[in-house]
């Protein structure tokens, strides 16, 4: 493969720049991995990786991913949150690779929430 | 935390919960000193040395959900473990250093893990800050800063899809040219 360079990178420059013409980048979903120490010692990060992988094989681009600490759930870790525009937030608990891959699947892209792996709807209040 | 990504992930948190609006993470491998460096600099609000003396105490943390904070003092753990030592610089509202150094070679030192995977994870979820990734094998160097990709790509987000994938290209090829032994 030949070395990247910023010549590449004002390719990818240009091609994104056509390419956000075309489209509306409106953000329809928002998706947050807990990761204090708590959720990376607990598999938060094979978590996220996941979720990027396929979030990028789905090609879609109204999916924004996000990370945030801990809210003091720490047993219940790895913790995701999927927000639906105009919808109240699901969080998941003791989320896994596959089960992330399934809250991608039919939460995010098919809007079924999956309640098995549900802790909680609504926002966390902190004192 | 099984890896040095690991910690350096959760470290890197405490960067961006000060405030910092760019962040250096530095990684050293020193063969012939056997010595493996890694150093988190951020320009967030910095701590008082009031604080400083209290953040490798695992019952300290400015949270209020928990009563624990274990980020540092696990880092501190697993540096000691492997020979090594643990260092906190801080100033208020100039920001904060962490330093640790492990035994490169010494058996408890926990791998490296996968960096690049930490990098693109923090890129990602934190568009609006600048990472400065430093890598240096002995003689060999590799050096990524989000300030220079967004010189070039102007009004794109650095956290745009096709820009982590450039940033994931050449972190590839450049870890594999330094050829990393942590």
């Amino acid at each position: 493969m030949a070395k990247l360079t910023i010549d590449d990178l004002k390719k990818i420059k240009e091609k994104v720049h056509n390419e956000m013409s075309l489209r509306d980048g409106d953000r329809r979903v928002k998706v947050t991995v807990h990761m204090g120490t708590c959720g990376i010692a607990s598999g938060a990060k094979e978590v996220m990786d996941t979720l990027l992988a396929e979030i990028d094989a789905a090609k879609v681009h109204d999916v924004i991913v996000t990370t945030s600490g801990c809210m003091g759930l720490c047993s219940r870790e790895p913790l995701v949150t999927v927000e639906i525009i105009n919808e109240p937030p699901i969080k998941y608990e003791y989320v896994n690779p596959n089960k992330i891959r399934q809250i991608f699947k039919r939460h995010v892209l098919a809007g079924e929430i999956q309640t098995p792996f549900v802790l909680a709807k609504g926002s966390e209040i902190t004192k | 935390m099984l890896t040095l990504s690991d910690h350096i992930l959760d470290i890197t948190e405490n960067s961006i919960r000060a405030g910092a609006k760019l962040i250096e993470i530095s990684i050293d491998e020193d063969s012939e000193n056997d010595l493996l460096t890694i150093e988190i600099k951020d320009d967030g609000h910095g701590m008082n040395p009031d604080a400083v003396q209290k953040v490798v105490d695992p019952f300290y943390t400015t949270k209020t959900v928990r009563r624990v904070g274990l980020g540092l003092p696990l880092l501190k753990d697993a540096a000691e473990r492997s020979g090594g030592t643990f260092q906190l610089k801080s100033q208020e509202n100039y920001g904060t250093t962490v330093k640790a150094t492990f035994g490169l070679r010494h058996l408890d030192r926990q791998p490296l893990g996968a960096i690049i995977n930490i990098i693109i994870i923090l890129i990602i979820s934190n568009s609006d800050i600048d990472f400065f990734y430093k890598h240096r094998h002995n003689d060999r160097r590799f050096e990524m800063d989000t300030r220079e990709i967004r010189k070039e790509i102007e009004d794109i987000p650095v956290n745009h899809p096709e820009i982590i994938k450039y940033i994931r290209g050449t972190m590839e090829e450049g870890l594999r040219e330094i050829e990393p032994e942590a």
